[in-house]
């Protein structure tokens, strides 16, 4: 019996199929803990997830190439997301084109600090330059992100985590800086949460309103848009690199 | 439906083989989205089935992270020796980054709506 067991584990652990599912199994029941306890930012689906993943790797002792044999699967759709962002792009293109100068401005201004600020930050106290270049791309969607991580020569995997972490502190100090600017367009609101905390803070706008959701929309594209294709230029110039 | 997904496919394709070719420094994909997006322009709207295909891939969006997110436990040993570098450079930059957002877009809209 014991033996079975064994041999049906060594099938298995090496199939594609058992990490696959555990991916999405994992996924599903990380959205359940979230909704039970409370939704918090915090304990986003996406970083339980990862907590509880790693935690069966660990325990069971399967490396990651065996782990990503089977969840590469999911891992590919990233790059058909990212083309798709086309879409909300383009229902917004009457928004965009209204408040084109603010927008674009405010959104390269903040895409700016967002990436100048967590480098200089970081290599002030001494990270080494991989963790600089995983850091850089923090603010943008993941899929971005990772792309630019690895052309910067990050880890994209370290960046994936860099960016959900920023989210979540995203959600947890925009409305203290909101109310401490006392900033109350919603247009305003909303833009500036999807530049600095990506699809996070997307979902906390649609909470405020629609409009604030469909500028964070925007915010989250333009972010990505400007981070890709300035940040790979302005890095070389970035003092003590 | 499966046109749909060949086409988003294709602006990927396009998208990598440019990138590749001419040693640009961004990724395919946001090339691809922006051809997407001309393609769009041209056409005058969006088709149900890219729409469609779209939002299924952009509602589930969160689930795409976890495979790369899973990665991090390759990089244990980064982690440990710059954590605080990396927290203190995350909420920092957070801030900053929502503050200079904030003001900048405020201040912009008011100077030409007065």
């Amino acid at each position: 019996m014991t033996e079975d067991i064994t041999d049906i584990w060594a099938f298995l652990s090496t199939s594609p199929l058992l990490w696959l599912t555990m991916t999405l199994l994992v996924f599903q029941f990380s959205i359940w803990l979230n909704r039970r306890l409370g939704g918090s930012p915090v304990l986003h689906p996406v970083l339980l997830s990862m907590g509880l993943l790693i935690g069966i790797l660990l325990l069971t002792g399967t490396d990651y190439d065996t782990y990503f044999d089977g969840a590469q699967f999911i891992h590919f759709m990233l790059g058909p997301a990212t083309v798709a962002l086309a879409i909300p792009l383009y229902e917004n293109r009457a928004q965009i084109a209204a408040l084109l100068v603010p927008l674009l401005v405010a959104g390269v201004a903040g895409a700016a600090t967002a990436a100048i600020t967590a480098v200089l930050i970081a290599a002030a106290l001494g990270a080494e330059i991989t963790t600089l270049m995983s850091l850089a791309p923090k603010s943008v969607t993941s899929p971005i992100a990772m792309g630019v991580s690895e052309k910067l020569g990050g880890l994209p995997s370290l960046t994936a985590a860099l960016v959900l972490l920023t989210g979540a502190i995203g959600c947890m100090t925009a409305p203290a800086v909101i109310r401490l600017l006392r900033i109350r367009d919603d247009r305003v609101k909303g833009f500036a949460m999807g530049i600095t905390a990506h699809g996070f803070g997307t979902a906390q706008a649609f909470g405020i309103s629609a409009t604030a959701g469909a500028f964070a929309g925007l915010g989250l594209t333009m972010a990505g848009i400007i981070t890709a294709f300035l940040l790979p230029l302005v890095v070389n110039w970035l003092p003590g690199l | 439906m499966i046109n749909a997904i060949l086409f988003i496919l294709l602006c990927q394709l396009v998208g990598e083989v440019t990138v590749q070719l001419l040693e640009l420094p961004f990724p395919g994909p946001v090339l691809g989205m922006l051809l997407l997006f001309t393609g769009l322009m041209i056409h005058g709207g969006v088709p149900a089935p890219v729409k469609q295909v779209s939002d299924t891939l952009l509602r589930h969006l969160a689930l795409l992270f976890v495979p790369a997110g899973v990665g991090l436990m390759v990089h244990f040993g980064l982690v440990a020796r710059d954590w605080l570098p990396i927290l203190a450079g995350l909420v920092g930059s957070t801030i900053a980054a929502l503050a200079v957002t904030l003001l900048a877009m405020q201040w912009l809209i008011r100077r030409r709506d007065d």
